[in-house]
């Protein structure tokens, strides 16, 4: 195992516990800490809400999407990123002059309604929960990738120390913590990649796509993951097969992934264009709707700060995203053997000593991309848990003021269960995958919720719950299906692993005419919420 | 936010700084007590945030949105190579976040701007 590895974690966690430590004199409550973030420029604010939104399925899943997948990909980053942007010129000033805290927040204020309130608590704890699954499958990833260690233990085992540290307030989500963390993964792929560079300059820039196919750069031994089927020949579980250097890597049955030219052009494969325009939907508008990002957007003090904030957030996480996809091209010419057992996601972890020799170089960079991984899934995957955990103490447990810590513990623990199962039933799915899941339920549910919510003057309750429960259960009931379902091809395959094309229009739809039919029941007051979320706070009377 | 309503402070002005602030409390008050003028106003504001935000959200489906479409009309453009590098990638994997941001620091530019005027408006005694 890397030396360098022990250490390396330690240091991460000493100082993100110092750094919260120090934060702590300056807040020592949570009110507190949201007003004393207002002394904090909008640039640490923004560092800290791309340092929780940059998660396990960034750091991890989007080079190993590109290294299996190629250009057509491509599209998970730059909607990653564009989310922001669409938060931007929609949402982000008026939700934060609504004085909303979480999504069930903004229904009560907007449309005065505690059923529309229940609703959304249903879905926040839904969305929370199943983004929380790729971070600890990223988790028991990198736990096996580094340590050789079982899967199902490393998913165990961050899952444990996240719900303890939550539960216990360790991990509270202080500004500057998570500003530190998002230096940290931004380090961890911007170092090793300039070396990762210079070496493949040094090999005399070995072809990206040779047009043989990727072949092995050094002699490679291979453990077969299970029975599959390669050139016509049947291998079992448990088999280890040789490669010599030059060899060309075979494609393996049960691995998806796309070898030879199509990896480089668009369209290439089974991604249609309907698949390519769901996804771009889904990431595109699906960022206003999850849960740890809206809570961030509180700590700004105004809204023009929030539109500021939420501007160098796009900055920031843009910055981050031109790394991966370069770890994804080396990995092509690096860490084929990835093609072919499927642990794609691992080829961050693995590129750094697999490019420049077991040296000290390479353990060492390899240990910084290691911690910058376990800053990944702990800052998005407390900030998670935080922001559910908050939503099931106050609307589930209705623990409101009078809800003591204890409560909280229950809530957090209850909130933790059902991902941290989730995470061992899905282990073979890709991280970025799940993740682009998470982000179509939320763009059917939420993103309609505050668009219209804040736009337009005619939305009721029953339009609102109509939309969320067609469009956003639609959603819910294709990501039930491809988890838990029997695998599917042609176009319900599409359909039901890609649902934001056909339910988000739905969501709108529904909303649209649910409230025109229901136009009695806008609330007398919408003309005063519509001054509150749209004048600049100077107006305030 | 609204929690200290009941002990709000009494501000103390000079005289004759509250009386030039005088033209300006009538909009306050047709914003404050929802009158036809006060509703208008806020309702111009609202309608001109809003055409900025899918004027600009229509430049971005119309500069990204159409990439897939494009690719798929015209396969010859994948193997384009500008740089050594093939144009989807350059497009998607470096070019779209500079423009993001672009798109993203002109509508805070002018959504200030928009926010300024709605207070000029206002501010402004109106005859």
């Amino acid at each position: 195992m890397n030396p360098y590895l022990i250490p390396g974690l330690i240091v991460v966690i000493l100082v993100t516990v110092g750094i919260g430590v120090y934060g702590l004199r300056f807040a020592r409550t949570t009110s507190d800490f949201l007003v004393a973030s207002r002394s904090v420029s909008p640039s640490w604010n923004a560092a800290a809400i791309s340092g929780e939104y940059l998660s396990a399925a960034s750091f991890l899943g989007v080079a190993g999407l590109i290294l299996r997948y190629g250009v057509d990909v491509l599209w998970y980053p730059v909607g990653f990123a564009a989310g922001y942007l669409a938060l931007l010129l929609f949402v982000a000033a008026p939700l934060r002059r609504s004085g909303a805290f979480t999504l069930p927040d903004f229904c009560e204020v907007r449309l005065r309604s505690r059923l529309l309130r229940r609703l959304a608590t249903v879905f926040v704890v839904f969305i929370g929960c199943l983004y929380l699954v790729p971070q600890l499958q990223g988790a028991g990833l990198t736990f096996t990738t580094v340590t050789g260690g079982s899967y199902v233990w490393g998913a165990l085992l961050v899952g444990v120390v996240v719900t303890a540290n939550v539960a216990l307030g360790g991990m509270r989500a202080i500004t500057f913590v998570q500003a530190f963390q998002y230096w940290l993964k931004l380090t961890a792929l911007a170092v090793p990649v300039i070396f990762l560079i210079l070496q493949w300059q040094s090999d005399g820039r070995p072809p990206i796509t040779p047009p043989a196919g990727a072949t092995f750069p050094v002699a490679t031994s291979v453990v077969v993951s299970e029975d599959a089927v390669i050139d016509g020949q049947a291998v079992h579980k448990g088999d280890e097969l040789h490669f010599d250097a030059g060899a060309a890597v075979p494609a393996v049955s049960t691995v998806d992934a796309t070898f030879g030219p199509d990896w480089l052009l668009p369209g290439g494969g089974d991604n249609t264009l309907f698949a390519t325009y769901s996804l771009i939907l889904a990431t595109f508008l699906g960022t206003m709707g999850l849960p740890h990002v809206l809570v961030r957007f509180y700590t700004n003090p105004d809204g023009a700060s929030a539109r500021r904030t939420t501007l160098v957030v796009l900055a920031l996480v843009g910055l981050f995203y031109l790394l991966p996809t370069l770890y994804g091209v080396l990995g092509r010419v690096y860490t084929p053997q990835l093609l072919m057992t499927g642990r794609t996601d691992a080829v961050v972890l693995t590129l750094p000593e697999a490019a420049l020799g077991g040296g000290h170089l390479g353990r060492l960079l390899g240990a910084l991309v290691t911690a910058g991984a376990l800053a990944a899934f702990l800052s998005t995957s407390s900030g998670l848990l935080t922001s559910v955990a908050g939503v099931v103490f106050t609307d589930v447990l209705r623990a409101g003021r009078t809800g003591s810590v204890r409560d909280f513990r229950v809530a957090t623990l209850l909130a933790a269960i059902v991902p941290v199962v989730l995470s061992l039933y899905v282990s073979n799915m890709d991280v970025s995958r799940v993740v682009g899941l998470a982000f179509a339920v939320a763009a059917s549910s939420f993103c309609p919720l505050l668009v219209l919510g804040i736009w337009w003057r005619g939305l009721t309750d029953l339009g609102a719950a109509a939309g969320i429960v067609v469009g956003g259960g639609a959603a819910v009931a294709a990501v039930l299906i491809t988890v838990l379902g029997p695998p599917l091809s042609g176009w319900p395959a599409q359909l039901i692993g890609q649902p934001a094309a056909w339910t988000v229009p739905l969501a709108f739809l529904v909303m649209i005419i649910g409230s025109l039919v229901t136009s009695r029941r806008v609330p007398a007051d919408v003309g005063a919420t519509m001054l509150r979320l749209h004048a600049p706070e100077s107006l305030r009377i | 936010m609204d929690g200290d309503q009941g002990q709000r402070r009494t501000r103390v002005v000079l005289g004759e700084v509250a009386a030039r602030r005088r033209p300006t409390d009538r909009s306050h008050a047709d914003l404050a007590e929802q009158t036809p003028v006060g509703e208008a106003l806020v309702k111009g504001l609202v309608r001109a945030q809003l055409a900025l935000a899918l004027r600009l959200a229509l430049v971005v489906v119309t500069g990204l949105g159409a990439l897939p479409l494009l690719f798929a009309a015209a396969p010859g453009l994948g193997t384009v190579k500008v740089l050594g590098v093939n144009l989807p990638w350059l497009l998607l994997g470096v070019l779209s976040f500079p423009f993001l941001v672009g798109v993203g620091w002109a509508y805070v530019r002018w959504a200030e701007r928009n926010e300024q005027d709605f207070m000029a408006l206002i501010r402004k005694p109106d005859q």
